[in-house]
């Protein structure tokens, strides 16, 4: 999966690492901002209060 | 195993980077909520100022009693010393995850069963123990006497803690106005719900504290409250 990415990318070396850096971190704002706020609240249950 | 990765990466975010963050924003969220009740002059409540006495015994000042609003709604921060030099965190109302304790607005919910803020009887909160900035991180770090602030436009609310106690998760009895127990209330209780043992549902830690006095917003911050100020 990731030797096929480094084929596709166009430029030198040094280009497809920068393209990746930056694939990289916008992979990762995604989910930072929405993926992981999302599963926390539906797979991980509140456990702080009391209730019947 | 990119997906495998990405799991532990998810829950490292859980576990510390959310907290971490989410902590420091609900101390920033409570200290920018209470700098709005120093702006806003705001008429006290009328409430009896004098140190009586009873029986010979000292009594403490009838506070003023803080209606709960609608939910989600942040009406109080609350002013942990043994918490942390900045431990300003903002109360609102319900006990919702998505719209009260997990968010980095707030962290602690009241119990909307529970008594009002100043009146007689039981003002029950809960807020994570880990995650989410957990605010009740330290709960079992309280020691007996320790004071809790809790801040409101009219002023402070000044608890000191009691005890601790270990309960099951549907113990809803410790909300009552006299927690554990079915008799007519006389005093104030602040309820601190929790989980037990960290990063577990399997049961629930309960912190007490004992209403001692209330100190109008005219007559400056207490020390300690002060202190946390000075600090965030």
């Amino acid at each position: 999966m990731y030797a096929a990415l480094w084929r596709v990318l166009p430029g030198s070396r040094w280009m497809k690492i920068l393209q990746v850096s930056v694939l990289f971190i916008a992979v990762m704002s995604v989910a930072v901002e929405w993926v992981f706020p999302w599963a926390a609240a539906t797979f991980i249950q509140p456990d702080t209060v009391v209730e019947p | 195993m990119t997906a495998g990765l990405f799991v532990l990466l998810f829950l490292g975010w859980h576990v510390w980077y959310n907290d971490i963050v989410s902590g420091i924003a609900q101390d920033n969220a409570g200290a920018e909520l209470a700098e709005e009740w120093n702006d806003v002059p705001v008429t006290v409540p009328e409430f009896d100022r004098t140190l009586g006495t009873s029986a010979g015994v000292a009594v403490a000042p009838e506070p003023p009693i803080t209606a709960t609003p609608n939910d989600a709604e942040r009406f109080a921060t609350m002013l942990v010393p043994r918490f942390g030099e900045t431990f300003e965190r903002a109360i609102a109302a319900g006990i919702d995850p998505k719209t009260v304790l997990n968010i980095r607005e707030a962290g602690i919910g009241h119990y909307p069963q529970s008594n009002d803020l100043g009146a007689i009887g039981n003002f029950a909160v809960a807020g994570h123990r880990t995650t989410y900035g957990a605010p009740f991180g330290d709960i079992a770090e309280l020691r007996v006497g320790d004071r809790i602030y809790i801040e409101t436009d009219a002023g402070w609310y000044v608890y000191r803690f009691r005890n601790l106690e270990y309960v099951w998760p549907n113990n809803t009895r410790v909300l009552k106005p006299v927690p554990e127990m079915s008799v007519k209330a006389k005093d104030r209780i602040l309820t601190l719900t929790s989980c037990h043992p960290k990063l577990s549902a399997a049961e629930r830690i309960i912190a007490y504290s004992v209403f001692e006095t209330f100190v109008p917003r005219e007559l400056g911050a207490p020390t300690e409250v002060a202190a946390i100020k000075a600090a965030g």
